[in-house]
């Protein structure tokens, strides 16, 4: 339509026909659904991913959760019996409570630390390129790869355990991946080492994205490099800090992988992660109702965590 | 530092304009406190990065006596490729032993056409979106991008069963098929807004000139899109090679990709642990993303900083 | 009259010694000399990237010089930090932080070095009071206006309570109107104040409505120093005669000549008699120079005070309201002439013209300084 509007009327051939051209427009009008038809064509990947998988697959699995499917899934409903066997079950609030510490402190770790190394990175140094290398090449290696080598330095036979206690040192214990209590801490060891390079990216693209003369007025105000950081450029960077935030906390509940190659979800039970509890439940122990309420579970974690975010960050721009 | 040049150089008028005290430079020594505590902060945050990838070379270089007797830090002593060949092509994962040369095939084959496929699809649905705008195309898109927020395990089962029903479970393709899905969002994203960036003028003039939607993309959009589609492959490459979680749902064993088949390697209960072999097989599966890490340098920053979001 | 200046007079201010910076291999000031007097209003003028943003942040002491020494207020501040050499400054994109209220962005320096609370406070007041920006005390920098956003950065260099302010382009981000109204408070506000002010543009209108004095600055050196009318009437060499000025000074090359004892300007046929320029160096006949007329030191017509007639024939004409432009073709060369917004011309049609010689420019044609 854009292409008869656009052309000036008289230079273009068409003119010549502009008797035709009127039922022409006529008869288009009935076939919407005909217009742009090729980019409509193309785009039917997307809309059955989105439609099929996306959102019909995540109302089936929560439709199915409020059954009692076992090895194939059946449509009996039993209302909420899968969500309190899932809460009473031991292995379920071990996972929880995995999340949920690794998660706080995950978090908290990633910004402070990705934060710190950015602002170490923006101090004009020699070398930038190469400690950004350094930093960020565990991001390029998979969880798998990240879990095994953490594996083999947390070995309390040979890693640093034994090392720290060939020096002399020789009641020194730290055996996180075979003790209970804190397994969970020697996870998120190896989380940090792979993660938080991407973190740094990220705070130091937002450092870089804060106009200069802030800066400049800072130091004739005669402000504290620390203090400019804490009061002034902090506050600035909160859409980078909340962008960074939904991402790292996205991943959180996701964490599978590297359970699975460190730990195995042991010693026992004890390193267990919900993601871990629902492909066992689905896959493993036919026990699809379960593995269906506890991914519906994190996927109100999820929930929990964008919606708040997508409200604020979207829904507020729109009305701004 | 001594700026004496214009004071020694014969300018009488230099010297008369110049009164003594500090001028240039504030003289500043090399080494100064501040200097010692950022160095060496970063260098200190350099060595926590960069121990675990040097741990495993040296781990798998030494031959299993040596482990046994030695730190994990020491540098070996006699080096041995024993466990690289043994890794590569001897490692038992259940009753095959043919080592992870199986799973590296199996990654490559599960790799290429995704990446290929994922791109396509992608770039297609990102310049439709940029330049076709339809009535509803913002609404699917939107379930696309949250969608990409979901964690995979509510997906999964579902698409089990579509995949069963297609009569690709199992099998390579099904495999490919799934991450083309799962890389949709973030790829459609980053095409979306790299064609939505392009000049619009561009786009209206070749329809002026009667072109049509693939016309269009193949010969406009295309050509004027090369960097991005580098960042996309880096992005899928990376992403496809490091997966772990879809390569156990959707395969067999004889098609498991190389992670799954590694941590079958390392994580199996039988035999005695051969920590050599099992870190020469670490470092194989991570050498292809490790690759392309160090060779695509700053445009793999702007890959992951756009993936970011897949998490 | 920069470089002989090796006396030090006890009212300057600010004083730049034998300056020099340069970025790596890149040098952007080259031994640059400069006093300014204290309570001068002067203004850095140049093209984009010339270094005059560079001078003010090493007066400033966001930069360090390579050589040289900077004093202010005979003190040697070159190796002072930015706080201790009593300058406040403004930018171009008022770098207000803005998650704090206009109070707090006017109070944060104040309260970080220490200040009674008292002082402060009466401080934030008085400045406020003086900008007028009361009323937006309790508002963040996203709530003001660029105008008032451009206030308050001001407001922030006068909570100092300092002798010196720089300015680096602080109307740049404001649109006409604006801008014409903070020119006039910043004037008002000098008047009031009597400080030191340097000030950054490369608005010619801003340079000479504001200053006391311009340096106009090409590639690192300072071309001419002076007052705005001795800059536009006396430009010290091609560059500064052909950037000061809208529409730009007539420059018509040629060579200069003796005939019946007089000097005389020759282009092609023409000749322009120089009997009142005043010279600075000796007019020697055959030296090749290039002729410097404005716009509006050429009578056409009825103007045309006798001396020497030229005819010209109309090119363009460009009505602007109060003023009329004429393009003409004179002499093979293209001339412009600013007559009155009445007087109207037909392309084609011829002119009378006399020139003003005695506001005349002439330039060596080889080095391009004013003769
Ligand atoms: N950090 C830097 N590194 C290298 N070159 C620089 C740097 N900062 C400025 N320059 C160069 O120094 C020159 C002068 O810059 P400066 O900012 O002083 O120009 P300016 O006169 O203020 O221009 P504008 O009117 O555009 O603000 C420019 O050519 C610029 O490219
Ligand atoms: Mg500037």
């Amino acid at each position: 339509m854009t292409v008869f509007s656009t052309k000036p009327p008289g230079t273009s051939p068409s003119a010549v026909t502009s008797s035709t051209a009127r039922p022409k427009t006529r008869a288009r009008r009935p076939n919407r659904l005909f217009r742009n038809l090729s980019a409509k064509i193309a785009s039917i990947p997307m809309v059955l991913t989105a439609v099929v998988i996306f959102l019909g697959g995540t109302v089936w699995t929560v439709v199915y959760s409020f059954t009692n499917s076992k090895l194939l899934p059946r449509l009996t409903f039993v209302g909420f019996d899968q969500y309190e066997r899932l809460w009473a079950t031991p292995r379920w609030l071990v996972s929880i409570q995995n999340l949920a510490t690794y998660g706080i402190l995950s978090l908290i770790f990633s910004l402070v630390i990705g934060f710190l190394l950015a602002a170490l990175m923006d101090q004009k140094i020699r070398f930038e390129d190469t400690f950004r290398t350094i930093f960020l090449y565990p991001f390029a290696l998979s969880f798998i790869v990240t879990g095994l080598v953490w594996q083999w330095i947390l070995n309390p036979e040979f890693g640093v355990q034994s090392v720290v206690r060939s020096l002399g040192w020789t009641s020194f214990t730290f055996d996180p991946l075979y003790n209970e209590d804190i397994v969970i801490y020697g996870i998120l060891i190896a989380a940090l080492w792979q993660g938080t390079g991407l973190v740094m990216c990220l705070m130091l693209a937002g450092l870089r994205g804060i106009d200069e003369d802030i800066w400049k007025a800072a130091r004739v105000d005669g402000i504290p490099m620390w203090r400019t950081y804490l009061f002034i450029i902090i506050p600035m960077m909160r859409p980078v800090f909340v962008t960074t935030l939904v991402i790292i906390a996205s991943g959180i509940v996701r964490i599978y992988d590297l359970v699975v190659a460190q730990t195995s979800g042991g010693p026992g039970i004890a390193s267990d992660v919900p993601a871990k509890y629902v492909y066992d439940y689905m896959f493993f122990a036919q026990n699809l109702g379960q593995g269906f309420a506890a991914s519906t579970m994190m996927l109100l974690a999820v929930a929990i965590v964008i919606v708040p975010w997508a409200y604020l960050e979207f829904g507020g721009r729109k009305r701004g | 530092m001594d700026k004496s040049p214009i004071l020694t150089v014969v300018q009488p008028a230099a010297v008369d304009r110049l009164r003594a005290g500090p001028q240039g430079k504030r003289p500043r020594p090399a080494i100064s406190g501040r200097n010692v505590m950022l160095y060496g902060a970063l260098g200190l945050a350099a060595l926590y990065y960069l121990l675990p990838l040097y741990v495993m070379v040296v781990t798998s270089l030494k031959g299993m006596p040596e482990i046994r007797l030695g730190n994990i830090f020491s540098p070996p002593m006699e080096i041995t490729f024993e466990p690289w060949v043994k890794a590569w092509a001897e490692a038992c994962t259940g009753l095959n032993c043919d080592g992870l040369s199986r799973g590296f095939w199996n990654s490559v084959k599960i790799m290429v056409p995704s990446v290929i496929l994922s791109i396509a699809i992608a770039s297609v649905n990102g310049y439709a979106l940029a330049n076709w705008r339809f009535k509803g195309a913002d609404l699917f898109f939107t379930i696309l991008i949250v969608g990409a927020f979901i964690p995979y395990q509510v997906m999964i089962y579902p698409l089990v069963i579509v995949l069963r029903e297609l009569g690709i479970y199992g099998t390579l393709s099904g495999l490919i098929l799934v991450h083309s899905i799962f890389g949709m969002p973030i790829l459609t994203l980053l095409f979306r807004n790299y064609f939505v960036s392009l000049p619009e003028e561009l786009f209206k003039a070749a329809r002026i000139d009667g072109a049509g939607f693939w016309q269009i993309y193949f010969r406009i959009m295309l050509p004027m899109s090369l960097p991005i589609f580098v960042v996309a492959m880096i992005l899928q490459v990376t992403g496809i090679w490091n997966d772990f979680l879809f390569g156990v749902v959707f395969t067999r064993p004889e098609n498991y990709p190389m992670t799954v088949q590694l941590n079958n390697i390392v994580n199996s209960v039988q035999g005695v642990k051969e920590y050599n072999v099992n870190m020469a097989a670490t470092l194989l599966s991570g050498a292809v993303p490790l690759i392309v890490y160090f060779v695509s340098g700053r445009l793999f920053v702007r890959g992951i900083a756009a993936g970011a979001v897949k998490g | 009259m920069i470089h002989d200046n090796t006396s030090f007079r006890t009212d300057t201010s600010v004083s730049i010694r034998d300056l020099s910076l340069s970025f790596g291999a890149v040098t952007v000031l080259e031994n640059l000399n400069l006093d300014i007097h204290d309570g001068e209003f002067l203004v850095l003028l140049g093209s984009s990237g010339c270094g005059k943003s560079t001078l003010l942040n090493c007066i400033a002491g966001l930069l360090e010089p390579t050589e040289g020494q900077i004093f202010i207020k005979d003190r040697n501040v070159t190796w002072e930090e930015p706080k201790d050499r009593g300058i406040g400054m403004v930018f171009q994109s008022y770098a207000l932080y803005p998650q704090m209220t206009v109070e707090k962005n006017l109070s944060f320096g104040l309260r970080v070095a220490g200040v009674p609370r008292e002082e402060i406070d009466k401080r934030v007041a008085r400045t406020a009071g003086i900008l007028q920006i009361e009323p937006l005390l309790k508002r963040k920098p996203a709530e003001l206006s660029g105008g008032q956003r451009q206030r308050v950065a001001i407001g922030r260099a006068l909570v100092r309570d300092v002798d010196v302010f720089l300015f680096d382009e602080p109307l740049s981000n404001l649109d006409a109107k604006l801008r014409a109204e903070l020119r006039v408070e910043i004037k008002r506000l000098h008047q009031a104040l009597k400080n030191t002010m340097i000030y950054v543009t490369h608005d010619q209108i801003e340079a000479l409505t504001l200053a006391d004095r311009i340096a106009i600055m090409k590639s690192g050196v300072i071309q001419q120093l002076d007052d705005p009318i001795t800059i536009y009437n006396r430009p010290n060499n091609l560059f500064v005669a052909g950037f000061i000025g809208s529409p730009s000074m007539n420059f018509l090359s040629g060579e200069l000549a003796e005939e019946g004892g007089r000097i005389v300007f020759k282009t092609g046929e023409t000749r322009f008699s120089l009997d009142g320029y005043g010279h600075a160096q000796p007019l020697t006949p055959g030296r090749k120079v290039i002729l410097g007329l404005r716009p509006e030191h050429i009578k056409v017509d009825h103007d045309v005070a006798g001396g020497e007639v030229h005819e010209a024939v109309v090119d363009i004409e460009e009505p602007m309201g109060a003023d009329n432009l004429l393009w003409l073709k004179y002499a093979g060369q293209t001339m412009s002439v600013r007559i009155g917004g009445e007087r109207r011309y037909k392309p084609g049609s011829t002119v009378k013209l006399g020139c003003d010689m005695t506001m005349a420019s002439v330039f060596d044609a080889e080095t391009e300084e004013r003769l």
